[in-house]
């Protein structure tokens, strides 16, 4: 075990990735010789040479594309966008091609070796386009898997996972935490599963669920509630697509309550697809609406960043709401 | 149909272009005065000095405002030192009623336009006098009386916004062009193509002005393209095209002067490829000295385009040390003075969270906002940004 902040982990799960296979490539805007511009990738051009890790054009329509003939041929791209707000050239190359390669070909062919990370996520001062969460455009589209990680530890086994995952996988990567969040990350290799959240406290007045960034914001949220006397079951979801919907739906069987959060604006968000199925799954056994705590339904805004974020504190008032209905 | 007038041949004939290599169009040595053959534009003196205030001002305000943002008082910078001659020069050839459509470097055809530095910190600081309201990050300026499409992050999308601008222009025939600005790293971006080969086919009044200053964020141009420089993608498009000293002055006057008349009298869009350097790190975020050397950069500092228009303007008889000493110390004093009255105003109102996403805030954010003020007068101490407004009643 070693401590590292997300960064270092993620660095350290790509490294194992080219290491352990020859056909795993890193690139895109600066991630070469200069190691990203959050230094994800850093020394690995160093390492394994400018033909495995190396810098594209600024192009992300292009890097998509590319990474889809890549991994059509078998091997295994892990393409770098710099910013999850800087996805959208590229989302035709995403969600036309990558989620329909083998569908439309009937197996003939598959890009399940692409692997696409990208820092998402408010909360430094990054205003319109360095803040955007945009997973809920992409779970819109099946074909594609969606994961999230929270802390080094769920960063390095996800990444793995999703690299090794037969199928287009995005990652999204929460840039506010990538130095800021510090833990135990074990030294080999290890993977963790896509597809299954994962309850980090049990407890059973209210389940509040999220992903990435949003864990630490409920991990507040929860104690100041739990101060009140409120005992809160916390849920990781980790895989936006596809979700665990057993997970979510046996803790709001036991607890009948549910909060969802997320950064992202809520009209359209991944809170209204969790609420819309857990109500089907759960409507004799809620005790209160589904809350869900999120962005406005607004760009994401600058110097009025604070009031616009789903924080701790709309996070604990949706419980103290749900819980007092 | 096949549109192509070629001849035939009967061997297989390959080409990669390289048989015609775009030349570099200078009038202006470093030391001032002229290349042999170089006939300097007509430029009076007024317009001299109004270049070359501009170019000041930015180096000044760039200087200043990265040394603020160190100091912890601004989130983010981004400088254009050693591009001001390509920007300056090339918005000082337009009509001032032309539209720009910027990257986000270009803050000296803004300044030469007549952005005040008030209005520069209103938007650096994200304060109420912000016309952007505080939404995007610093140095995303607009202005509308000014003609300066405000600036969006995301890379080459003017482009071809441009192209349509400039096609309404052309319909609407008001003798106006659109100029529109990028780095040699956007120009990679699929836009890039869009909007020239548009502007080509539907024969816009456009000016499409490539930066090419090395490098993007850490990729040097090397690693961007494999061809000569940006200029000769035009010939795909069947563009006028020139390729200019971006740190001369006078050749970029001059170039972008010829390229407005060929743009605004015979609809005929032009590229022009100013050849520059980013002696600046990217922004405040960035750290160069992880991707390329000390030396590399002090041969591009010797090239100052600032201090070789003084020369010139020296040469000229328009321009003096006393002159020079007496802007740099008003322009620096300006600046200090300006920054510490635009950080002390207060932020845009809460409101302006939800106004103009749409011409008017739908009943469902009506909604949210309605809930999120009843959370701030909850927390009044957690929001110091909007606590005093919403309780003053808004």
């Amino acid at each position: 075990m070693a401590k590292m902040n997300m960064l270092q982990a993620i660095n350290n799960a790509l490294d194992i990735a080219m290491a352990g296979n020859e056909r795993v490539l890193c690139f895109g805007e600066d991630v070469g010789a200069f190691g990203g511009v959050f230094r994800a990738t850093s020394n690995l051009q160093q390492k394994y040479g400018k033909d495995r890790c190396f810098n594209t054009p600024l192009v992300e329509q292009g890097i998509i594309g590319f990474a889809n003939g890549l991994a059509a041929q078998g091997s295994f791209p892990v393409a770098e966008i710099q910013f999850a707000d800087y996805i959208f050239p590229a989302f035709d190359q995403i969600v036309n091609e990558a989620a329909k390669f083998r569908y439309r070909s009937g197996d003939l062919f598959n890009v399940g070796g692409l692997t696409i990370r990208a820092p998402y996520g408010g909360g430094i001062a990054g205003g319109l386009y360095h803040s955007q969460s945009p997973e809920a455009y992409f779970a819109h589209t099946p074909g594609l898997k969606i994961v999230v990680p929270r802390n080094p530890h769920q960063a390095k086994g996800l990444l793995l996972g999703a690299i090794n995952d037969p199928n287009p996988t995005l990652f999204f990567e929460p840039k506010r935490l990538y130095r800021a969040s510090v833990g135990e990350v074990p030294d080999g290799e290890y993977q963790l599963p896509l597809g299954e959240a994962e309850v980090l406290k049990e407890g059973s007045d209210v389940t509040v669920l999220g992903w990435g960034a949003q864990m630490e914001v409920i991990g507040k949220a929860v104690d100041m509630a739990e101060k009140d006397g409120i005992s809160c079951e916390v849920i990781d979801l980790r895989t936006i697509l596809p979700w665990d919907a057993d997970t979510v739906a046996d803790s709001v069987l036991k607890t009948g309550r549910l909060v969802v959060t997320h950064e992202a604006p809520l009209t359209g968000g991944f809170a209204g697809e969790i609420a819309a199925t857990i109500q089907e799954r759960c409507f004799l056994y809620l005790e209160s609406p589904i809350a869900r705590v999120t962005g406005l339904d607004t760009p994401f805004p600058l110097v009025l960043e604070k009031e616009h974020f789903p924080n701790h504190l709309k996070v604990y008032e949706a419980i103290q709401d749900s819980v007092n209905f | 149909m096949t549109t192509t007038k070629s001849k035939t041949v009967y061997t297989p004939a390959f080409t990669d272009g390289s048989e015609y290599r775009i030349p570099t169009f200078k009038l202006l040595k470093q030391d001032g005065s002229l290349y042999k053959g170089g006939k300097a534009p007509d430029i009076d003196q007024e317009k001299a000095l109004r270049i070359y205030h501009a170019m000041v001002t930015t180096r000044i305000l760039d200087e200043r405002m990265l040394a603020a943002q160190r100091q912890g008082r601004l989130s983010f910078y981004m400088q254009s030192t050693g591009e001001e001659a390509a920007i300056v020069g090339s918005a000082a050839a337009l009509d001032d009623a032309d539209m720009i459509m910027a990257q986000y470097r270009e803050q000296g055809a803004l300044a030469y336009r007549g952005f005040t530095i008030d209005e520069f910190m209103n938007q650096l600081f994200g304060n109420e006098l912000d016309y952007g309201k505080g939404r995007q990050m610093p140095v995303h300026y607009g202005s509308a009386t000014l003609h300066y499409m405000t600036i969006s992050s995301p890379l080459a999308t003017q482009i071809p916004q441009a192209t349509g601008y400039a096609y309404g222009q052309k319909m609407a025939g008001d003798g106006q062009c659109t100029v529109v600005y990028f780095g040699e790293g956007a120009a990679s971006e699929g836009d890039f193509h869009a909007g020239l080969n548009m502007a080509a086919v539907h024969r816009v009044p456009a000016i499409f002005i490539c930066r090419n200053n090395g490098y993007a964020i850490s990729t040097p141009a090397s690693e961007q393209f494999a061809a000569d420089g940006i200029a000769p993608r035009a010939f795909g498009y069947k563009m006028d095209v020139i390729r200019v000293d971006g740190n001369d002055i006078l050749a970029v006057y001059q170039a972008t002067e010829a390229a407005r008349k060929l743009a605004v009298e015979e609809n005929r869009p032009v590229l022009i490829e100013t050849m520059t350097y980013r002696l600046a790190a990217h922004s405040s975020s960035d750290d160069p000295s992880g991707y390329r050397s000390k030396e590399e950069e002090a041969v591009w500092r010797e090239k100052d385009p600032i201090l070789r228009m003084q020369h010139w303007l020296k040469n000229c008889g328009w321009w003096s040390d006393d002159e020079e000493k007496e802007l740099q110390e008003r322009l620096r004093r300006e600046v200090l003075e300006t920054m510490k009255r635009a950080q002390k105003r207060p932020p845009p109102p809460l409101d302006s969270l939800v106004s103009d996403v749409y011409d008017e805030v739908p009943p469902a954010l009506q909604a949210q906002y309605e809930k999120l003020k009843a959370h701030i007068r909850k927390y009044p101490d957690e929001y110091p940004k909007s606590a005093d407004h919403v309780i003053g009643g808004a």
